[in-house]
């Protein structure tokens, strides 16, 4: 969808909306009630719910079309490998990736960025490069570099944040100074603080450096179109399932002359030319990131999330979901007591606060109890707790699916959870 | 209160939770003591280091704790310390045992008569059992005072321990 605004008009209300009434019928699980309660799903952030078309695409080829991808001479196997293919398709429309041969399908994003630790950070990084991270980084992009750096002596660089939660850009480009750092493996979006990274300035800084960026984008890719052509970046990663998408799924994009000189990761079928028990010669790109059976259904599956997220558009999503995170932060930030972390300029949907005298475990269980779903602990991102003090946060995430009524909910009844422990 | 919406929770809540929670007894490292360990729920990041001074019959004479979790963590580490004052090793074991029951299943019909006095101060932890994720809440304390008393340094409740 194109929507242009001449810039001297500031649209009284979001360029694009959405029907949630409409979007929500989508959502077959919406409908349940917890505990008694209606459902208020605040926990997209984790995974977010499945629309019909998801449910069905994936339903459906179990029950009319389905076999094994790319091997079977049978009509079978070639409807579903075409199938299973269109989620290559898909997904580099999504990403606006100049080659569908450039998109890797994965199990998730952790193994997308473990790959990339593998088969980047041992066989093109030198022992003596260094990878840089931020401060906000989820576990997935921390834990598999530090195995590289127990296995090749790498060194793992952590660029500071600030108290607001932004990246400290200083601090950035001095960490890449010495012209060490290979490799920026960096959050596009923080799943604590909901923090955009500056995406464009980041790339500019480490391609002046010699560095190549990779991109987590399991947030950002929910919230915002994502061009990697227009970011700049060299690799970009993303998960199925917090895109409407099902588990099991996950992709890598890179551009295919990195790719090309990258040694395979998981060694099996599909990812093969020949094999001797001499030597084996590696498939083309990208199936020779591809061992073994891959996610024929959940590719199935993420191509119609893919193709339902298109159909709704980026621009009605980002403008709904800026509209609930102002909304959230002005009504969670009027509560006496209740902190919020992280006062990113640039934000999505994904709210962590604390309750003073209360935990967060103690918070969740009693937003439970009202039927709010949220995260409670550390978010996989410990070192970016301690940064703050933390043990924990309760952290409320939003999805295309949320109201502003479910926000004022949360709200309502984080003012009652907070007189509970006074 | 006047307010009824989590009148509903006030059986995994209840004002003696509320109170040891927010106010433990047991709280502090011990001035001198003979055992240590440290419990830790990876999970969610609950953290427990329970201090033991013995007796000179071996008993355990007292416990204090340092904890960084939950209300529910740090009331059952309060109350723990309470019940275990005086028991022996082997005692203390076998209270651990029945509190798991009770912690899971919300009663321990079978429990020794003796464990009785005990496990009726324990009795508010019992609402835990509904709420699955939060069983290792109550637990975590239990498992770092019998890593102490084993001599383990350590002692984890992640997974499908509880």
């Amino acid at each position: 969808m194109n929507v242009t605004t001449r810039p001297e008009i500031v649209p009284a209300v979001p360029p694009a909306t959405l029907d949630i009434a409409r979007i929500r019928e989508d959502f077959p699980i919406l409908r349940q009630t917890v505990r008694g309660k209606p459902l208020v799903f605040l926990d997209s952030a984790a995974s977010a719910q499945k629309p019909r078309v998801v449910i069905d695409a994936m339903r459906d080829a179990m029950e009319h079309q389905y076999a094994n991808v790319h091997r079977g001479l049978h009509w079978m196997s070639e409807r579903t490998t075409d199938a299973y293919e269109a989620a290559r398709d898909a997904v580099a429309a999504l990403l606006n990736a100049p080659d569908r041969n450039e998109i890797v399908i994965t199990r998730n994003i952790t193994e997308s960025l473990n790959l990339m630790a593998h088969s980047y950070g041992r066989g093109v990084l030198r022992g003596d490069q260094a990878v840089l991270i931020s401060a906000m980084e989820h576990h997935s992009n921390i834990v598999p570099w530090q195995l590289l750096r127990a296995d090749r002596g790498i060194e793992l660089r952590v660029a500071p944040i600030t108290d607001a939660g932004e990246l400290d850009m200083d601090a950035f480009e001095a960490l890449l100074a010495d012209g060490k750092v290979g490799l920026v493996s960096i959050t596009h979006m923080s799943n604590v603080l909901g923090t955009y990274t500056p995406a464009q300035r980041i790339v500019q800084i480490a391609h002046a450096h010699g560095a190549k960026v990779l991109f987590d984008g399991a947030q950002a890719t929910v919230h915002r179109r994502v061009d990697v052509q227009a970011l700049g970046c060299d690799f970009y990663a993303f998960t199925g399932h917090k895109l409407y998408g099902p588990t099991g799924i996950g992709v890598l994009w890179g551009r295919r002359e990195l790719l090309e000189a990258m040694p395979p990761f998981l060694g099996g079928g599909e990812m093969i030319s020949s094999v001797t028990y001499a030597r084996s010669t590696w498939a083309q790109v990208p199936h020779k990131f591809e061992a073994g059976t891959p996610p024929i259904l959940e590719g199935i599956g993420l191509k119609a999330a893919i193709d339902y997220v298109q159909s709704i558009g980026y621009d009605a999503i980002a403008a709904h979901e800026a509209a609930l995170t102002d909304h959230a932060l002005a009504r969670l930030g009027a509560l006496e007591g209740v902190n919020i972390l992280g006062r990113a300029q640039d934000r999505g949907g994904v709210v962590s606060f604390t309750v003073d005298r209360a935990h967060a475990h103690d918070v969740a269980t009693l937003l439970d109890r009202q039927g709010i779903a949220v995260r409670a602990g550390h978010h996989c991102a410990e070192p970016l707790m301690h940064r703050f003090g933390l043990e924990s946060t309760a952290r409320a995430s939003f999805a295309l699916y949320t109201t502003r009524e479910e926000i004022d909910f949360l709200a309502d009844t984080l003012a009652r959870v907070r007189e509970f422990f006074t | 209160m006047s307010d009824t919406t989590f009148d509903d929770l006030r059986d995994l809540y209840q004002e003696v939770i509320l109170d040891h929670g927010r106010r433990p007894r047991h709280a502090g490292r011990l001035a001198a003591f003979d055992a240590t360990a440290k419990g830790d729920n990876p999970l969610c990041g609950d953290r427990v280091q329970v201090f033991v001074k013995y007796a000179p019959d071996g008993s355990i004479a007292e416990t204090s704790f340092d904890a960084r979790g939950c209300a529910i963590s740090v009331a059952s580490a309060d109350l723990m310390a309470e019940v275990v004052a005086g028991r022996t090793k082997a005692d203390t074991a076998a209270l651990f045992a029945a509190f798991r029951e009770l912690a899971r299943t919300g009663a321990c019909p079978d429990c020794a008569a003796s464990l009785q006095p005990a496990l009726e101060r324990l009795a508010p932890l019992a609402g835990v059992h509904e709420y699955p994720s939060r069983v290792k809440c109550a637990t975590l304390p239990w498992h770092a005072l019998s890593a102490a008393l084993e001599g383990r340094g350590e002692a984890s409740s992640e997974g499908g321990a509880s």
